[in-house]
């Protein structure tokens, strides 16, 4: 099945906790069951880290903002209004989570480096503010007449170990259902292509900013938890640069991307920095930090993907389960079940008019005008450089224009965020293709399928009926880095047609195939167009398409040179001279 | 205050922030070489700033008692000869360790090979500060020369009343920071082992098939940047005093005048960085000591926000 792993996790999550607690009963020394409550704040906080960097690959060097805030909200709420942090930490969640959507909402224009950058800046940048406030050493006030009420549990540290289980176990639920949900799915198609996932429905925008709000709440909380257990919060133990790095190194180190990986980090690394400390501290006093320096050193060289994987690799070949789906359909079947589409009585199903798209000087685009009609199968060809695919990137959202209209089923297009477009219907593939390699060329198609399907299994019937449609379903469990360029673009195609679109754009599908491949291929896409799909296709070579297409539209410098039927437009002395040159006149 | 003494702070704080801003400048050109020609954003920037203080601090204590003047002429022999320690520092640790995921190498990581280049620089940056705290210590030190409480005065101007100024140690500081860039430019521009250095920056592939290798190229790009850097770290370290952590506060000062500039740019970043001296000192005029490095870090976010292209640079926003 898609998640193979769904009931095998408890187990082991159960156990692991069972062993924890137990390990706590029977330690009898103060010192030893606070390492074991510091190891569980920080596999948490790698937890909170990984939501967000591990599954949607934006890396954060800022996530010592969330529980700094987190751990002086709970410390200066109970100095001044006297609340408890059975009541605080709680609210630290919900500040973390507020202050995870206002800086996700801020910084996700940015991508990559540039993001990383950014999110070192907002921790740092509060530390100063909270020095500047003369909040340089703030102290829980002690409760003799009832510590309970306030958490304090300093002579019995072993409650921290169970309270800090508690939060544990929440909060690797909550990363499994992530994880097993089209949530997890969305992101890590985000971590792989953004641009693919966006053009295939995803909101890329709002599922990132999901996954920052409740990774900050996580943060929060958890930062509130330390402070509590560390009755004092100063600037440098709330902001500084060792609370983000730690969290992303004990999420690295133990394995990005799954529950298990902040676990093992923190079980690993806090331990052996705690011993550090007690024995070195004196005449290393940076001793942790060099430990965690190196931990980082040492994974991004020998196991970039963390132990986790490594120990999984090692004893199993990684992959997902290979039992097939219930769905015994058939090619018809499937067929049928695509074509169900709304109907609309407008003849054309998308108007183009005067689109223009400049890039500095270069008017990659200019003031172009056509009308694609329903049902046909329209060539869109022209030299290198004509304006193809920037076409077909303003006609499906990722690049805005800076004048023109498209109306799309009746409806304005221009504006809309790719993944609005393609949730009304209009699909694509990529002239390079854009997979998401990690992931089973079933995964990949599932993700196209979401913008229609209302679960996580009708996703899954859904893109095992566009498999079956492209002639893929027996290498479904395939991992998409593995399979040829042919297979590549079947799977862009089956992820396009996944999300029942009325329109598809083709970008140059034939590219790099051979003769027979280009054949198979476009039986394929004549059988699409039968099914009642409008489509669209790129090319830069007009020969194979003749057989093809209904009609052709020429572009050349960015504006349409001519349009018409293969015939009428193979014998355009204008066509001929421009584009198809003295070779093709001779030869037709 | 009355006008006088307005304009007097004004110019005051322009004065300081243009000499600090030219330094600021300086460590922003050896942060840019490192992205313009590798295309690796270096974390650990700031700690090899800091190693060029302490390298400059031991390099007074080790000359100053020796040479006549050495008080005066000593702190600038010092951060001069910061900058050749450093660059072994930096080829070393490029060999060792960030060649293993840049350059060639990176060709057969995929996306995820640029983050491993980032992480990689963040764990060298917190072995580098932590273990500076292990080497140095953490009580902060600073060199002393008599030029940093020693200055030029100008004026007085406007009727006697407007008195600015120019510290003596800043201002000669400033002038060799002013002339390590033109000299570096020309040699980027001039020589031929700068010239191949910009062609593996331009194309890498094909500079491997003019015969260019590539590999050593980006270590001389990664030694001199961070040289740069440590250069300018050097010059800082008389009249401020230092710790092991300083890199932290500059590495994002770095970031916000290289951004500025335009990423990969030479003078865009020399630019953006004296850009960002005045921005730091001129917040002086409105804001608490205390928060000029928050308003430095706010000006950075808006500066990426706003304006990641740079204000002089072109399109650097695919990184």
């Amino acid at each position: 099945m898609l998640q193979p792993n769904k009931h095998r996790h408890w187990p082991w999550i159960m156990a692991f906790v069972g062993a924890y607690a137990l390990l706590s009963l029977v330690i009898d020394n103060d010192y030893y069951q606070r390492v074991m409550t510091i190891v569980l704040v920080w596999a948490v906080m790698g937890l909170s880290w990984n939501l967000l960097s591990g599954y949607s690959g934006l890396v954060s060097f800022g996530h010592a903002a969330f529980f700094g805030l987190g751990g002086y909200f709970v410390v200066l709420s109970q100095i001044a209004w006297q609340w408890s942090p059975w009541l605080s930490i709680p609210v630290a969640a919900l500040i973390g989570a507020a202050a995870g959507l206002a800086i996700g909402s801020i910084t996700f224009r940015l991508r990559g480096h540039y993001f990383a950058l950014a999110m070192l800046a907002y921790p740092l940048a509060l530390l100063y503010v909270f020095e500047w406030l003369g909040y340089q050493e703030v102290t829980i006030p002690r409760v003799t007449d009832a510590p309970a009420a306030y958490m304090q549990f300093h002579d019995q540290m072993r409650v921290y170990v169970f309270i800090g289980l508690g939060i544990l176990v929440l909060t690797m639920m909550l990363s499994r259902f992530i994880e097993e949900h089209r949530f997890g799915k969305s992101l890590l198609a985000i971590k792989q292509d953004e641009t693919a996932a966006e053009a295939s429905g995803i909101n890329t925008r709002a599922w990132k900013l999901r996954a920052i709000t409740l990774s900050g709440a996580i943060a929060g909380g958890i930062g509130g938890f330390y402070a509590v257990v560390q009755l004092v919060v100063t600037p440098p133990s709330a902001f500084g640069m060792l609370v983000s790095a730690q969290a992303l190194t004990v999420a690295m180190f133990g394995g990005v991307g799954t529950v298990w990986g902040p676990v093992i980090g923190a079980v690993t690394l806090v331990p052996l920095s705690a011993w550090l400390d007690a024995r070195f501290a004196q005449d290393l006093p940076g001793i942790q930090g060099v430990l965690y320096g190196v931990a980082i050193v040492g994974v991004v060289l020998l196991a970039p993907e963390g132990i986790f994987w490594r120990i999984k690799d090692h004893f199993k070949r990684r992959g997902i389960d290979p039992t097939p789906g219930g769905q015994g359909s058939t090619q018809l079947d499937a067929a049928q079940r695509l074509s169900t589409q709304q109907t609309y009585d407008d003849p054309i199903i998308m108007r183009v008019r005067d689109l223009s798209k400049a890039y500095g000087g270069l008017r990659a685009v200019d003031a172009v005008s056509f009308d694609v009609n329903r049902g046909e199968i329209l060539g869109l060809i022209g030299p290198n450089g004509a304006g193809k695919t920037t076409l077909f990137n303003l006609l499906n959202g990722l690049t805005k224009p800076d004048e023109g209209s498209i109306v799309f089923n009746g409806t304005e297009i221009v504006g809309a965020e790719p993944n609005k477009i393609c949730a009304q219907g209009l699909g694509r593939t990529f002239q390079v293709v854009k997979p998401f390699r990690r992931m089973s060329i079933l995964e990949n198609v599932i993700i196209g399928a979401y913008v229609r399907a209302r679960d996580d299994a009708e996703a899954r019937t859904m893109a095992e009926l566009a498999l079956d449609l492209v002639g893929l379903a027996d290498d479904a469990q395939r991992i998409a880095g593995t399979i040829s360029n042919e297979q590549l673009r079947l799977v862009e195609l089956a992820r396009a047609l996944a999300g029942r679109p009325s329109l598809l754009l083709l970008d140059e599908i034939f590219a790099g195939l051979s003769h027979s491949e280009v054949d198979a291929l476009m039986e394929r896409v004549k059988r699409l167009s039968t099914l009642g799909i409008t489509i669209v296709i790129i090319e830069h070579t007009m020969q194979a398409m003749v057989k093809l297409v209904d009609r052709f539209i020429v572009l050349d410098h960015g504006s349409v040179l001519t349009q018409g039927t293969p015939s009428e437009v193979t014998k355009n002395p204008e066509v001929i001279s421009a584009y198809l040159g003295k070779k093709w006149a001779e030869n037709a | 205050m009355d006008t006088a003494q307005h304009i007097e702070n004004f110019l005051q704080f322009l004065t300081t922030g243009l000499l600090t801003g030219t330094i600021y400048g300086l460590m922003c050109v050896g942060l840019t070489t490192i992205f313009g020609i590798m295309r690796v954003i270096n974390f650990a920037q700031g700690e090899f700033m800091m190693i060029g203080m302490y390298a400059a601090y031991y390099c007074f204590g080790l000359i100053g008692a020796h040479i006549y003047f050495g008080d005066y002429i000593a702190p600038f022999i010092a951060a001069l000869a910061a900058a050749p320690i450093v660059y072994l520092l930096g080829i070393s640790i490029h060999k060792l360790l960030v060649s293993r995921v840049t350059g060639v190498e990176s060709n057969r990581l995929d996306s995820e090979g640029h983050y491993a280049q980032l992480i990689l620089t963040l764990g060298i940056s917190l072995i580098l500060s932590n273990g500076g705290l292990v080497v140095f210590g953490s009580t902060p030190v600073s060199i002393s020369t008599p030029l940093a409480w020693t200055a030029w005065p100008i004026g007085p101007l406007s009727g006697e009343r407007i008195l600015v100024f120019v510290n003596q140690k800043e201002a000669i500081a400033a002038v060799i920071a002013v002339a390590v860039v033109i000299a570096f430019s020309a040699f980027m521009s001039r020589t031929r082992i700068g010239r191949s250095l910009r062609a593996a920056a331009d194309n890498s592939i094909a500079a491997i098939y003019m015969g260019i290798d590539v590999n050593k190229a980006h270590r001389i790009a990664f030694g001199l940047g961070v040289a740069l850097t440590a250069l300018g770290g050097g010059l800082l370290a008389s009249g401020t005093a230092f710790q092991p952590f300083v890199g932290i506060e500059y590495v994002i000062v770095m970031y916000a005048g290289v951004v500025l500039g335009g990423l990969g740019s030479l003078w865009g970043a020399f630019f953006g960085g004296l850009t960002i001296g005045l921005i730091r000192a001129m917040s002086a005029l409105f804001l608490p000591y205390q928060l000029e490095n928050t308003a430095i870090f706010v000006c950075f976010l808006a500066i990426l926000l706003l304006r990641p292209d740079g204000l002089f640079g072109k399109s650097s926003r695919q990184v």
